[in-house]
């Protein structure tokens, strides 16, 4: 490979980077507010199923985009007010009712999928890229930064707005201390179930909103277990970006840069490597991170456990 | 609620307030009525699934009482569709009850399908490449690898979590991806059948290998007797020896197990040992008894349904070989019903979830664990 080639090669790959992380931005920023609100979801891969395919059944009956992102959040919402129940008001072991939700998301998508999809699979019109005018010519920056759709543009102010209201608002401050401590926050008027409902809400609804970028954006149709595992990856990036946006925000990016490495990898003819190789990248990747970080991933005290106001 | 103290409070309140109704109720029902209760919520949970599925069937335009008389004629219609859900039931019941015992650790075992892999490509290895044994001592050294291999799959996952502080559902995902990716590598390229085309497959493992089949012309073969078999031993294992209870109160609470002197790091490695190995013999089982080689995609998602099956039935090994046949049957007969009826078999993924979340709305469920409630100090 010569040198314009090399160029190229990574051009390809960065840009690609940040499309493949764009799913796990939107699902780990979520379960940073749920987490540190107290509540461990499990079940993202469900979730995001569940957007992605509320998302591109209401854009192929209805013809619009907006109105699939729409029902993507609602589909987020009704689902996390369900997972909330469960979880904040009776209470119930989040693990076993994240497990459940993510048999439900697969179960249902792929039945309705093949009750309506089955042979008349077409896709729909998928966001298309917008490319910066100006900053898109920018030579190697252009193409890595400038020409993408506009959920992918939108993780940049999701990252910057979650980080202000985790950090900066009454409400974050509330989140926060009820993941911690939820006892004392109880004590100082904070209400905890009502701060855990949102903390469920936002990442469940944020999760579906990544799934429905699978279907809309990043290709224009669902296949049954589309997200191949990004929920959970997801789970694992809120590990690596200890619990706050920001970090969320780029260590999605190093994974997304796993998967595009892989894909582009793959797609050279004459390497040597065995694919499967490759494919298994992003999951050895993230046993390796997680080796690395040990000891320094301090989770919300609070995490995983029901709050129970005593008598 | 949990804390026994304050129960004997709660007792002593009631005593003192005088409620001469409660007086007429004899003690035995009392003390039989939250038992029956807790039989009875199981079933329970899964009539509510299994309408609200209707509900489902009916909003996507199938018939549901077509659908349902197709399950339950493919799944119990005659010996045949019987012996294939005790089938289906046999790494169920392994997976789960093994499960159970890392659950009953709180430890987060997400990874039985991964270590299921690892156990059948163990399995498939010995299976093919050691040819002169006798049967006798070929089908144990086939399951003995599979377990071995399933159990240090799991342990893997443990040593990263004692080591390295590695939160175990994150890596026990990982791993599963990874066996899955692996054994895909495996059988399209090293242990591919040279005979076999361009199939992604092995060869067939020795006749040696195969397991006795006991009741023909069906395909019911010995891991089904071996799985209960395990799943006694797992019982005793948990509830009548003081490893089990070492485990359990691991489980409850790591600090107190380790002011009581238990090494928690070794419990916690033992734990899914167990539940890997359980999940390895079941992935060699499958290979010595159903399919005879191994291929991509071996299991339809046992490890992850398994999760299920142990935590209907509250992590009870006994009662996991009932909710084991039970998802067998759900499962043979949604493919039933899928060839017959025309409706998606995925239906049964559905049901699955839904019963759990029955369960857990019938707020029987309890589970202890670190991520149940804690009694707060005063």
């Amino acid at each position: 490979m010569d040198t314009s080639a090399m160029i190229l090669f990574v051009q390809t790959i960065l840009s690609a980077t940040w499309r493949l992380a764009t799913p796990m931005i939107y699902a780990s920023i979520g379960e940073v507010f749920t987490e540190r609100s107290g509540v461990l979801n499990i079940g993202l891969e469900g979730f995001m199923l569940l957007g992605a395919f509320a998302g591109f059944a209401v854009a192929y009956f209805t013809g619009s985009l907006a109105l699939g992102i729409l029902g993507a959040v609602l589909c987020g919402l009704i689902f996390g007010l369900l997972f909330a129940l469960f979880t904040v008001t009776i209470k119930a072991n989040q693990i076993v009712v994240g497990a459940a939700f993510n048999l439900i998301g697969r179960g249902l998508t792929g039945f309705l999928y093949r009750a309506w999809f089955v042979n008349k699979a077409q896709g729909v019109q998928a966001f298309p890229p917008i490319d910066i005018p100006y900053l898109n010519a920018i030579p190697f920056l252009g193409p890595v930064l400038f020409r993408h759709n506009i959920l992918v543009y939108c993780t940049v102010p999701l990252m910057l707005i979650a980080g202000f209201v985790l950090y900066k608002t009454a409400f974050g401050l509330a989140v926060r201390s009820v993941g911690e401590h939820p006892k004392a926050a109880d004590t100082a008027g904070v209400s905890v179930s009502l701060i855990r409902y949102a903390g469920v809400l936002i990442g469940t609804t944020l999760t579906s909103l990544g799934g429905a970028y699978l279907t809309l954006a990043h290709t224009n149709q669902f296949v049954e277990g589309i997200t191949t595992g990004r929920g959970f990856i997801a789970l694992a990036v809120v590990v690596f970006g200890r619990w706050s946006p920001k970090g969320a925000f780029w260590s999605s990016l190093l994974f997304g840069l796993f998967y595009a490495l892989q894909l582009r990898l793959q797609a050279i003819a004459n390497i040597t490597i065995p694919y499967q190789f490759l494919q298994a990248l992003p999951y050895v990747m993230t046993l390796l991170t997680l080796i690395l970080l040990r000891g320094r991933a301090i989770s919300p005290k609070a995490l995983g456990v029901p709050y129970q106001k005593s008598a | 609620m949990n804390d026994p103290s304050r129960e004997t409070t709660m007792t002593m309140q009631e005593r003192s307030v005088a409620r001469p109704g409660m007086c007429l109720l004899p003690k035995a029902v009392l003390r039989i009525a939250p038992r029956l209760l807790a039989m009875i919520s199981p079933i329970a949970a899964i009539v509510l699934a299994l309408f609200i599925s209707m509900l489902l069937l009916i909003a996507a335009g199938y018939n549901p009482a077509r659908a349902y008389t197709v399950m339950w004629q493919g799944a119990f219609g005659d010996l045949r569709a019987i012996s294939e859900v005790l089938i289906k039931a046999t790494p169920l019941i392994l997976i789960g009850s093994g499960l159970a015992v890392a659950f009953r650790c709180s430890i987060w075992n997400i990874g039985a399908e991964g270590q299921f892999y690892a156990g059948a490509v163990g399995a498939t290895i010995v299976g093919i490449f050691i040819t002169s044994l006798p049967s006798y001592l070929m089908i144990p050294l086939v399951l003995l690898v599979g377990t071995l291999l399933g159990a240090l799959w799991g342990m893997l996952a443990g040593y990263l979590r004692v080591r390295f502080n590695a939160n175990e559902i994150v890596t026990t995902i990982m791993l599963n991806y990874i066996a899955i990716i692996g054994t895909g590598y495996l059988v399209t390229g090293p242990l591919m059948d040279p005979a076999g085309g361009k199939y992604p497959q092995t060869a067939r493992i020795v006749e040696a290998a195969m397991l006795p089949r006991f009741l023909p012309p069906t395909r019911l073969h010995i891991g089904f007797i071996i799985a209960l078999i395990v799943a006694v031993i797992l019982y005793l294992l948990i509830f009548k020896t003081s490893i089990g209870y070492a485990i359990r109160t691991v489980g409850i609470n790591p600090v107190t197990a380790r002011y009581a002197g238990i090494h928690v790091e070794r419990h916690v490695l033992l734990a899914m040992a167990i539940s890997g190995g359980a999940a390895g013999l079941a992935g060699a089982i499958e290979v010595a008894g159903i399919s005879f080689r191994l291929y991509q995609q071996i299991s339809p998602g046992y490890g992850f349904e398994g999760i299920a099956v142990a935590l209907l039935a509250n992590n009870h090994p006994l009662g996991i070989i009932l909710s084991g046949i039970l998802f067998g049957a759900l499962r043979s007969g949604a493919e039933v019903m899928q060839i017959s009826a025309k409706v998606p078999s995925v239906l049964v993924f559905v049901i699955q979830g839904l019963v759990i979340l029955c369960v857990v709305a019938f707020g029987l469920y309890r589970l202890h664990s670190r991520w149940e409630p804690r009694p707060e100090k005063e």
